[in-house]
């Protein structure tokens, strides 16, 4: 059987200034005070994803190394520290971009929870070069509800860009 | 490049690579970090963004107070009424103390003025409210709601009513960022009540914390309480620290392993007392460029000695 693209509807162009807002959101939702409380997503790195691999030409990584380094102000981490994830995240995203949105939702997730984990990988890897102490195998469980909201979030992202669905006769597109 | 004169068609233009932006951004975040790890050099950029965020991180924080707030709404008045009443006895308890106290530090000043002993400083302290644990899961800190504005300064201790939390690392004007004692990085000079013997506590991790480079034969007991021995000029002799709950002593390791528990709240939240800091400032000079030209010009010399 002949592969299909998973979102078969023509969806209608981005605007620049929701994918700014929906990254200020995120970084906003990652300020919430949740102290060690485990399985909390990263919204950002969740976001940051999402729109690397549908946008690869507008987010990159760029934006990634940004808004790492405002998460590392925001959580009084080392500077540094998930500027280098999620540039590396953005990278990993938009390179696999045309791969990962053949397939249906579900499946897009589990292409996404390997980046997710592996930008906290290298978050670990960084901070216990430099000493800090582990943080226990709960801290990935973040990683875990972020793939699960990966449905959710995409029809919220691809609301603004969605058709109705009753086409005008007289408006043809 | 253009073959007659003429720039490619803009169509594809996309800037450099992927692999070259990887490279530059990832080299970049690199030197960030071995910036701040090794040279702490970025405190600067860190305060500005951290003040400028502050209204964000209030209003963000909202909905976690609400929270907290709503469960202490509900909390039983039986516990209430149990809790105020153990207060007050408390309270009596400690009067008979209290009401000495005084007495005693007139008392103390005097006899200490007979010793020609340098006079205890006195120490004030502010309340501050433990706001919220920093989200970074690789360290344990804390912040609290008292900043410069306030006259907290790095450095400076942190007790609650039952012992030493921790210590100031970062202030920001509004807020401050507290170091637990329970973190890797944070040690702190301890002696055993006991007996009296010195040591160096660190933090273990896992809410835990070690006493380091004790010997295998020292007399420290299960059951033994760690009080600040003061000898860093931070903290003030006597505040209880931590309680010993386990000794590993390795005949093969020179060092005993000896596990201590923390006696104040470390992990948990609710109010704290930060104490000022413990050496006065040295008095004002009265000739500011005369003095410091003493010690420039010496090394100056030692210089070209060598």
């Amino acid at each position: 059987m002949q592969p299909t693209h998973s979102s078969r509807r023509i969806l209608l162009p981005v605007r620049n200034w929701f994918i700014v807002l929906t990254l200020f959101l995120a970084l906003v939702l990652n300020l919430v005070p949740f102290g060690r409380f485990p399985g909390i997503p990263d919204w950002v790195a969740l976001v940051l994803a999402f729109w690397c691999i549908h946008q690869p030409l507008k987010v990159g990584m760029a934006a990634g190394f940004f808004l790492g380094l405002a998460m590392d102000v925001a959580d009084a981490s080392v500077m540094g520290q998930h500027a280098l994830a999620y540039v590396l995240l953005a990278f990993v995203a938009a390179g696999w971009s045309r791969r990962v949105l053949w397939f249906p939702l579900a499946q897009q997730a589990l292409h996404v929870l390997p980046m997710l984990l592996g930008a906290q990988l290298v978050m670990l890897a960084t901070r216990m070069i430099a000493g800090a102490e582990f943080p226990g195998v709960l801290w990935f469980l973040s990683g875990i509800t972020a793939t699960l909201l990966w449905t959710p979030v995409t029809y919220l992202l691809l609301t603004p860009q969605f058709q109705p669905e009753d086409k005008d006769v007289h408006r043809p597109i | 490049m253009s073959v007659v004169g003429h720039a490619p068609p803009p169509f594809f233009k996309r800037g450099p690579a992927p692999l070259v932006r990887l490279a530059f951004f990832v080299s970049l975040s690199l030197v960030l970090l071995v910036a701040d790890l090794r040279f702490r050099t970025l405190e600067w950029a860190r305060l500005a963004v951290a003040t400028a965020a502050w209204p964000l991180q209030r209003v963000t924080g909202i909905p976690i107070d609400a929270a907290g707030d709503f469960g202490t709404y509900l909390s039983r008045q039986t516990t209430l009424i149990k809790e105020n009443e153990d207060l007050r006895r408390r309270q009596l308890g400690t009067a008979n103390l209290l009401l000495r106290q005084d007495h005693l530090e007139q008392e103390n000043k005097r006899l200490r003025a007979l010793l020609d002993m340098r006079e205890r400083q006195p120490v004030e302290g502010r309340i501050a409210e433990i706001l919220y644990a920093a989200r970074d899961p690789f360290s344990r800190r804390v912040i609290i709601d008292k900043g410069s504005q306030h006259g907290v300064a790095a450095g400076e201790a942190v007790v609650d009513d039952v012992g030493v939390i921790g210590q100031v690392t970062r202030v920001f004007p509004l807020t401050a960022e507290v170091l637990l004692l329970t973190d890797k990085e944070q040690a702190i000079p301890v002696a055993v009540q006991r007996n009296g013997l010195r040591a160096v506590l660190a933090g273990a991790g896992a809410g835990m914390m070690e006493l380091r480079f004790l010997a295998a034969n020292a007399e420290v007991q299960v059951g033994d309480v760690l009080v600040t021995s003061g000898l860093d000029g931070v903290y003030l002799p006597g505040l209880p620290v931590a309680k010993v709950v386990k000794i590993d002593r390795d005949s093969s390791y020179s060092f005993a392993r000896i596990i201590c528990a923390p006696l104040a709240g470390v992990e948990r939240h609710g109010l704290a007392l930060v104490l000022g800091g413990r050496t006065a400032l040295p008095p004002q000079p009265d000739d500011l460029p005369a003095t410091p030209d003493q010690p420039t010009r010496g090394k100056r010399v030692k210089k070209k000695a060598r």
